[in-house]
């Protein structure tokens, strides 16, 4: 102990803050809320690390980024390098670096994390990825030759096996990229017309900018992937055709794209949208652009949004954006066992979103055809239910309407049944997904599956990891034929 | 080789109906009668369904017959023969039901006449005795007429204005041909048109007892049961037209709730339909 004090102590720096855009002038646009890193506070932030010797962090990322490497290119001013090292494991930086829950992974275990707050590894991971977006011409011709590299690098012989991604999201864009860099001859279907899956229709802009969206996917073309749009697996094609056609393995990632209402009265008036609805409509559709752009959505001046995940707060925040004076999130539990991140609550709050905890809707009442209330109960937390957060309880006579001119209903989605209704080969849960064991295998030969599909609704990075597990579990299959 | 998507023919039917020959060798090849496609013209179009009128799976063309009503319709019917449409995508949908039921009635309505024609065709294939009735406003709103005759046993023209065959609406002239012929036992009726045609004939299958199928054209986006847009109840129950229609039992069919979520947007329909003629006398102008 005594040796410690005696060491000069290194000066603390604290954690970097990010520069945002002012809330009140960010809930007038739909540009990005948070602005990114300078060079000078990145290098300053990754000084911060302490370059552990068992590095915990990389243990939490459940795509195995070298972070600690990675943070030292960033100090040493080697950004392209740092990229790299990120491309290493995950295809979709810009992505990760925005959308991951770092609180509950690599920064969770952060050694700093104990007395201090961690190093911004999610913050360094974007500003890595921005670098080589807006950064110099020779960067990112570095980067198009380190993906012509993974390509030219691999195995020959693989590169005639045909095999097939369904799905363009974050689990087929990582199984993708995976399968591509192994010199497989890879096909990615897409049932809407842009790549991305929730990455374009459900994250909206202020949080992810579909460019970066789009760049990554370009990315992922760039390995070799061929991109087939507009095309839904169980009706434009079945998987069993898709084999007959000489995909010889198929990941499917098809998402969680059936939205659950609540099954209460007046769920079907107009003026009530399902999260996957509404967000569609905006970010996909880019109704925020109307009429510029086609598709219309209902702005209302008053919003409800119920849930409270991280949907129900993009809801919410979108809501204000397109011109709601008031915006409620209506949530049947309280602040703490809300799933949504942190981060998106805090921010969600400084826009002036008002959340109305303990509350949860019983029956959505209207006027010609129109939404007009909503009726709510009061709830009170009981014991613990399986999720381990205690389990809301109605109040007996609490309940009291509030005034709504549009309601989001964003409680959760579950896996569209459109692919696996018609491969009944495949074995499902009681919810509809799909059944796998730890490599991603199905119940159907030849055929892996992750992401949400099989999880259920859950984070970017997890469908990212399962897509990563599936790419190496399809590449033993395909060299060894075992099943 | 064409190019996928390509308009390879268009033709005018009747007033604002114009009949569009697109190719798409794969969903020409999977289409089946009663299916749909979503299609978004360019990239800052809406995504609208419309049903499959006619697929070759030979020729790899499939048709879409569009009546002209808002922007998005009215950018399709003005498009020229070889222009590529952004983006179609589908067969989506289940396909209509087609067996040897006996007897059957096809009711086609406007631009609802349209997708009865593979319906009529498949229907007569299956040994059915096909009775069709086709209404319109006037007898210019009248389209495929030959080409339903050819396949049906019995082929009836009703016009609002009477300007050819009955006076009055299909529902009118169905109670009335059902009273005339009791003994003809129509084992199922089709009726695909607007929202009130088809709740009319409901209304008389019903007292009738006829099983009676109606196509439902709700609002979509995705058309893959993504969203939710198109959610219609049927028997009390909300079902989502796009994954599980679009046909459905007329009888348990909410009309009104369908009615109602069809006006969402009509002003920024409306919105969007004048920018357009606007935009578009300008264009004529200069």
């Amino acid at each position: 102990m005594q040796n410690e004090q005696l060491k000069p102590k290194k000066e603390k720096i604290p954690r970097t803050k990010i520069s945002e855009q002012d809330a009140g002038l960010r809930i007038q646009n739909f540009n990005e809320v948070e602005l990114g890193y300078s060079e000078e506070e990145a290098v300053r932030e990754s000084s911060r690390c302490l370059m552990c010797k068992k590095p915990r962090c990389i243990d939490g990322c459940p795509v195995e980024i070298d972070i600690k490497s990675f943070i030292a290119y960033i100090k040493e001013k080697e950004f392209t390098k740092a990229l790299e090292k990120i491309r290493e494991k995950n295809s979709l930086p810009g992505v990760c670096g925005r959308v991951c829950p770092q609180e509950d992974q690599c920064e969770k275990v952060c050694i700093l994390g104990i007395k201090d707050e961690p190093v911004a590894i999610g913050k360094l991971e974007r500003f890595a990825a921005d670098y080589a977006k807006k950064g110099s011409s020779e960067c990112v011709r570095e980067n198009k030759q380190y993906a012509k590299d993974k390509v030219t690098d691999n195995d020959s012989s693989s590169k005639k096996i045909k095999v097939a991604v369904v799905g363009s999201g974050p689990a087929g864009l990582t199984c993708a990229g995976e399968l591509a860099k192994l010199g497989y001859k890879v096909t990615m279907f897409e049932a809407l017309h842009s790549a991305g899956g929730v990455l374009v229709y459900g994250i909206p802009e202020f949080r992810l900018p579909k460019s970066i969206v789009k760049e990554e996917v370009e990315f992922i073309e760039k390995l070799g992937v061929e991109l087939k749009l507009n095309a839904i697996i169980g009706k434009t094609f079945t998987i069993d055709e898709l084999i007959k056609d000489g995909y010889k393995s198929i990941f499917l990632g098809t998402g969680a794209g059936l939205p659950y209402f609540m099954g209460i009265p007046g769920e079907n008036y107009n003026g009530v949208y399902s999260a996957n609805e509404y967000l569609t409509r905006v970010n996909l559709m880019k109704s925020y652009l109307f009429p510029e752009w086609d598709t219309p959505i209902k702005k209302g001046s008053v919003v409800s949004v119920v849930g409270g995940g991280n949907v129900a707060l993009d809801s919410a925040r979108t809501a204000k954006r397109l011109g709601a004076k008031k915006v409620y999130i209506i949530y049947r539990r309280s602040e703490v066992e809300m799933p949504g991140r942190i981060e998106e609550i805090k921010h969600a709050k400084e826009e002036g979103i008002e959340m109305m905890f303990l509350t949860n809707p019983v029956e959505i009442l209207g006027e010609n055809g129109w939404v007009k209330k909503i009726r709510c109960i009061k709830m009170e937390l009981g014991e613990p239910d399986d999720s381990g957060r205690r389990r809301p309880i109605p109040v007996a006579g609490s309940e009291y309407d509030i005034d709504t001119d549009i309601a989001v209903i964003a409680i959760g989605q579950g896996p569209n049944p459109v692919l696996t209704q018609t491969s009944p080969d495949i074995m499902l849960n009681k919810k509809g997904n799909i059944i796998t064991d730890e490599a991603c295998k199905t119940s159907k030969k030849g055929v892996f599956a992750g992401g949400d599909i099989v999880t259920g609704a859950a984070t970017v990075i997890l469908a990212m990891g399962a897509g990563k597990v599936a790419a190496r579990a399809m590449d033993e299959y395909l060299r060894t034929g075992k099943w | 080789m064409e190019n996928i998507n390509a308009v390879i023919k268009k033709s005018v039917l009747a007033k604002d109906i114009v009949s569009l020959d697109i190719f798409n060798p794969t969903i020409a090849s999977k289409a089946r009668a009663g299916q749909f496609v979503v299609v978004r013209v360019f990239e800052n179009s809406e995504r609208i369904p419309l049903t499959i009128a006619d697929s070759g799976p030979d020729s790899g063309i499939i048709n879409l017959t569009i009546l002209k009503r808002g922007k998005s319709t009215q950018i399709l019917c003005n498009i020229e023969e070889g222009l590529i449409i952004s983006d179609i995508a589908g067969p989506l949908g289940k396909n209509t039901e087609i067996e040897n039921f006996g007897t059957v009635a096809v009711i086609g309505g406007g631009v609802g006449i349209a997708p009865t024609l593979p319906i009529i065709k498949a229907m007569k294939k299956a040994g059915n005795h096909v009775i069709t009735i086709f209404g319109a406003r006037t007898v210019d709103g009248l389209i495929f007429t030959d080409e339903a005759k050819k396949y049906s046993d019995e082929f009836y023209i009703c016009t609002d204005d009477g300007s050819q065959g009955y006076k009055g609406f299909v529902s009118g002239f169905l109670s009335e041909y059902l009273d005339k012929n009791p003994g003809k036992n129509i084992s199922r009726i089709i009726a695909i048109g607007p929202a009130l045609m088809m709740k009319a004939v409901c209304d008389v299958t019903k007292k009738a007892s006829i099983k009676t199928i109606v196509s439902l054209n709700p609002i979509m986006v995705d058309g893959t049961g993504m969203c939710g847009s198109c959610r219609v109840e049927v028997a009390g129950k909300t079902k989502f037209a796009c994954v599980d229609g679009p046909e459905f039992d007329g009888h348990e069919v909410d009309f009104k709730l369908l009615i109602d979520r069809l006006n969402i947007y009509c002003e920024e329909e409306n919105t969007s339909l004048d920018k357009y003629t606007e935009n578009h006398k300008c264009r004529m102008n200069n």
